[in-house]
């Protein structure tokens, strides 16, 4: 039934979309904003290293985001802030795998793939990635569930209920790399951080539990990948940025429509 | 009343540094069942960190922190800025790191004076709801010490001296000891067992009254203190003032001459 491109490009969409909108939330929770996108940035280095040794793409890009996030982590509150650090290593990072690439003869259209998507040529090989590393994401989540929670609250208040809270922040660096390493293939690096905040963003106005703003997250994701790679098809416009696109249209909605609530109540 | 008097908590010449700097050296702290202890002392003291030592929450250079077997804890946090994206109910932040029957939250709640807010947004709380909240969740458990960061923080003087008056509500009807810290000099120490003047090292400790009067406290708190000390009891003015300079060094020889006089 997945001999269908358009079919196997809106089973990777969902998959990604579901396995980014949880994980999503703790991002705008937790405010790692620039820590995705920084995971996000270094995988392009672990596509190069991938092309250049001929290994498995996501299995390189999931390395490679892994020891960026750890690097970052281990480093962080060392003399340097955060997001300074975090500038300094992304972009180093994307700069040393954009060169790296350079070096590697016939890749330059390949690289354009990595770096913005290109859901519409996922192979079957690739939903299975897709859904088994979300699976995983989801999994992970779940059973760390409350908590990721009450470490993301307070890292003192996690302590005095016996939690470790730098091992439920392993725990989102490690489902961060494996969300990095699957969605390259449907909205490219540059793009991965927006799959996890915008539906986020979108679903807050309306949730009154981290729960339920996981699960409306999720849905928001589902819908802009499905409205995105609708309109790419209409409108023969790549496949990555309109799913963005479409998500960033929600997200305005969602503000337009608080708003209107809002001012409801006040008046 | 037989109860068992082995110590909750044993500091023992602990030493904490962080980021390079002796934030705490030598301390001794021990803390018994059902006792209030109130940690004093300026800004910088190091009166979060001690408290943090004795969750367990900062790594130790130097000394040990033994706790009593099993000890629960319930910990009530200086502040907890909830990030504004993070949706979250009263009801659901009780819930947390463990899933809670309503009925145990409805107990806590009480408990804490915080009634009829588990609908609420924390978020929408006002301060010193949200403090009561915050209480709630350490009752949680029937903790056996009550940890408190500067709970009042933000609370004008009723609120907070209502809240203390609570906490010390909370001891009587649960048995649980309290260690907490505060600025509040009056209020706090009112409510309290015993107080420890912490700067850096234990300048002096005892009961309220004896370390109100010690030339130490004084010291750090200089004499402006004075009419807030009367609000809690009375004056004790008594020949201090012959006390040639200490520069609180040496904290111990102070407290033991004056025996609490109960």
């Amino acid at each position: 039934m997945l001999d269908d491109f358009f079919l196997r490009a809106i089973v990777a969409g969902i998959g990604v979309a579901l396995a980014a909108a949880p994980l999503g939330c703790f991002v705008v929770w937790r405010r790692m904003a620039y820590f995705g996108d920084a995971t996000a940035h270094a995988a392009i280095l672990g596509v190069a290293i991938a092309l250049a040794l001929d290994i498995p793409v996501f299995g390189a890009a999931l390395v490679v985001a892994l020891c960026m996030a750890l690097a970052v982590t281990a480093l962080a509150g060392r003399g340097y802030a955060t997001d300074t650090l975090l500038g300094v290593m992304a972009h180093s990072a994307l700069a040393i795998g954009l060169v790296a690439a350079s070096f590697l003869s016939g890749v330059r259209i390949d690289l354009m793939a990595y770096l913005f998507g290109d859901i519409l040529a996922v192979s079957k090989g690739d939903i299975a990635l897709i859904w088994g590393g979300g699976a995983l994401v989801v999994a992970l989540l779940f059973w760390r569930w409350q908590a990721l929670l009450t470490a993301t609250l307070n890292p003192d208040l996690a302590i005095a209920a016996g939690l470790d809270p730098r091992r439920e922040q392993l725990v989102l660096t490690l489902t961060l790399a494996l969300v990095v390493a699957m969605a390259i293939k449907v909205v490219g690096v540059l793009l991965i951080a927006a799959l996890l905040l915008i539906p986020a963003a979108t679903a807050r106005p309306f949730a009154r539990t981290p729960e339920t703003m996981a699960a409306l997250a999720a849905g928001i994701g589902v819908l802009a990948a499905l409205g995105g790679l609708r309109a790419s098809w209409v409108f023969d416009t790549p496949a990555g940025p309109s799913i963005v696109c479409a998500a960033a249209a929600l997200f305005l909605l969602s503000v337009i429509v608080s708003q209107l609530r809002r001012a409801r109540v006040g008046s | 009343m037989t109860r068992n008097t082995a110590p909750l908590v044993e500091v023992t010449d602990l030493t904490v540094r962080l980021g390079g700097q002796t934030v705490l050296s030598h301390v001794n702290l021990t803390i018994s069942p059902a006792e209030i202890v109130t940690i004093v002392g300026p800004n910088g003291s190091g009166k979060s960190t001690l408290l943090r030592a004795v969750l367990g929450a900062v790594p130790v250079a130097k000394g040990t922190v033994r706790r009593a077997d099993g000890l629960r804890i319930g910990y009530v946090p200086q502040k907890l800025a909830i990030d504004p994206t993070l949706p979250l109910t009263v009801d659901r932040f009780l819930s947390l790191p463990r899933r809670v029957s309503a009925q145990r939250r409805k107990t806590a709640l009480d408990r804490a004076g915080a009634e009829n807010l588990g609908n609420r947004q924390m978020t929408d709380l006002s301060g010193g709801q949200f403090q009561r909240v915050l209480l709630a969740r350490a009752l949680l458990d029937t903790p056996q010490l009550l940890i408190l960061d500067e709970a009042t923080q933000g609370l004008d003087q009723p609120g907070s001296a209502a809240f203390y008056e609570r906490i010390a509500e909370v001891r009587s009807t649960l048995g649980c000891a309290v260690l907490m810290v505060s600025h509040e000099l009056h209020v706090v120490m009112a409510a309290s067992d015993r107080v420890i003047c912490l700067n850096g090292h234990v300048c002096c400790h005892g009961t309220p009254e004896v370390v109100a009067s010690a030339p130490e406290y004084r010291a750090l708190f200089g004499t402006g203190t004075h009419g807030a000390l009367a609000l809690y009891r009375h004056e004790h003015d008594h020949n201090h003032d012959h006390t040639h300079d200490h520069g609180h060094h040496h904290a111990d020889d102070h407290t033991h001459d004056h025996e609490p006089t109960p």
